[in-house]
């Protein structure tokens, strides 16, 4: 019994951050129809970049905001140099283009960076506390729980109670209604792009000092377990990013304790194969199509 | 005083093959102008040029002389133009409110819904209601009812009456006096429906294979029974 909650917990922290990835690539797939393959490389190059500066100064913080702010920049970079130009007629060619990127981003960390696993530490303890002779939580957990709760109520917020969040949603749904409106929607294509591509930055942050470090391949199974997520939750939903983050980090965290962590990536490509065959269209997908 | 809108010899073409040939028009203030043809006779695309979605080949837009040739689509807003288009337009995803809200969100102050309210009783009901949970009269009000959010000085109309019961047609028709009349709306209205736009224009144009066949009072094109054997086939 003490196991299993030890594993429910890690398996949560795990979960928040394969939920806050995961919401990335909802916030894109619903602003652009593009399933971000390049999520993971793009966070790895911020994470390096926040490294960097934490490395040059001494505060975790300031590499923090560097890498947050650069997920920002990169985003909004990577929409409107490559994506933007992207014709997408098929589904494809997005998909194709963002992998050519993740290969890009990958090749050129490696040259600057090199290929071998770089410390990343952690800014708050990762020692456990004991709650009646079970070691449950440490301070980088709650860390971890209060910026991904943090981000979904901000982002809840934003998309929900303000004009920006509203123009940005319609331009997803309608765009050329909106452009009557007068929504500039290519800039709200943008911002939707910064947006995720920071909330990738923040996951990556995240995941990496529970990893063997900093590597230009690090966020791969951080990319698979969190697309895993999206689609079990549905790539329209929030929501379902967010249990479905939950749900594969549980899943991870009780496969690699009960059975052994090199079954673990294995148990998610099934349960990824489980869901597109059973409901592709995810959990929390509404049953009706989009039209407009 | 010169007209409200102003459209000089207007050419549009898809590709090759023009549209709309040397199309010329006014509206004036408080006017309401129906454009009405068949099918295919450019209709549609008067109103998308007119509302900067297509580029004209050649000819002259301008509203209160202010020239809006060039003018991108989502600007369009600002001078004044508001474009209901075909089908209506409403964002099945969001709510009636949040519709509504869209509407003025291009200025800097909150917008006013509860004048859109009290014009549309039955949209004041479904606020929360999303978009898809609307019928056809409830969707082309709310339409109407974003439009005029925006506080436009030219109301671009196309089609409201399609596929609606012929007491919601009446109904928006009435309404659309009743705007011109208060607040001195204009209006350029596309309909297939001859009879109801005619009933409220002022002024009306037969469009044929994007040239303008004539212009007239609405009265005198209604009576015309010539025109309306050729064109209008009623």
């Amino acid at each position: 019994m003490d196991r299993f909650l030890y594993l429910t917990f890690d398996g949560l922290s795990r979960g928040a951050v394969y939920a806050a990835f995961a919401l990335a690539l909802v916030l894109i797939w619903r602003a652009a129809r593009i399933v971000n393959f390049a999520q993971g490389a793009m966070a790895v190059a911020t994470a390096y970049a926040g490294y960097s500066v934490t490395n040059a100064t001494g505060s975790y913080w300031l590499g923090f905001i560097v890498a947050i702010v650069g997920g920002l920049v990169l985003g909004a970079l990577v929409e409107r140099v490559v994506m933007r130009f992207v014709d997408h007629s098929s589904p494809l060619n997005g998909v194709v283009v963002a992998l050519g990127l993740v290969l890009i981003i990958q090749g050129v960390l490696g040259m600057i960076y090199g290929n071998e696993f770089r410390p990343a530490p952690a800014p708050f303890s990762r020692d456990a506390f004991q709650f009646g002779g079970v070691a449950l939580l440490s301070r980088y957990d709650l860390f971890v729980f209060a910026a991904v709760g943090a981000v979904v109520v901000l982002l809840t917020l934003l998309f929900t109670r303000t004009p920006t969040g509203l123009r940005m949603r319609a331009a997803a749904f309608a765009p050329d209604v909106s452009r009557l409106l007068g929504v500039p929607v290519s800039g709200m294509l943008t911002l939707g792009w910064a947006l995720a591509a920071a909330v990738g930055s923040l996951a990556g942050m995240l995941v990496v000092p529970t990893e063997l470090g900093l590597h230009p391949n690090a966020m791969d199974l951080l990319f698979i377990s969190a697309f895993t997520a999206a689609v079990l939750g549905g790539l329209d939903s929030p929501v379902g990013a967010v249990v479905g983050g939950l749900v594969v980090g549980l899943l991870l965290t009780y496969v690699s304790g009960y059975l052994g962590a090199t079954v673990a990536p294995m148990a998610v490509l099934i349960l990824l194969v489980v869901v597109l065959l059973g409901r592709p269209d995810g959990l929390f997908s509404r049953a009706k199509a989009r039209t407009a | 005083m010169s007209a409200l809108l102003e459209v000089h010899e207007l050419t549009v073409g898809y590709g090759a093959a023009p549209v709309l040939h040397d199309v010329s028009l006014t509206v004036d203030a408080g006017q309401i102008v129906a454009v009405l043809g068949a099918n295919g006779a450019g209709k549609t695309t008067l109103l998308r040029t007119l509302s900067g979605q297509l580029k004209s080949e050649a000819g002259r837009i301008t509203l209160d002389d202010q020239d809006l040739r060039g003018v991108k689509v989502e600007r369009m807003v600002r001078h004044g133009i508001a474009h209901v288009p075909e089908g209506r337009g409403v964002v099945t995803e969001l709510t009636v409110d949040e519709n509504l809200r869209l509407g003025g969100l291009w200025r800097k102050q909150k917008p006013k819904l509860d004048g859109i309210y009290d014009l549309f009783p039955a949209l004041a009901q479904r606020r929360s209601h999303l978009g898809h949970q609307l019928s056809g009269g409830e969707r082309q009000m709310l339409a109407i009812g974003r439009a005029l959010v925006a506080e436009p000085r030219l109301l671009l109309l196309d089609e409201p009456s399609l596929g609606l019961a012929p007491k919601i047609t009446a109904q928006i028709m009435a309404l659309l006096r009743d705007l011109r009349d208060r607040t001195g709306l204009a209006v350029l209205l596309v309909e297939q429906n001859v009879r109801s736009a005619l009933s409220v224009a002022d002024q009306g144009l037969v469009l044929s294979l994007g040239r303008v066949v004539t212009r007239n009072d609405a009265a005198a094109l209604a009576g015309d029974a010539d025109l309306r054997h050729v064109y209008l086939g009623f």
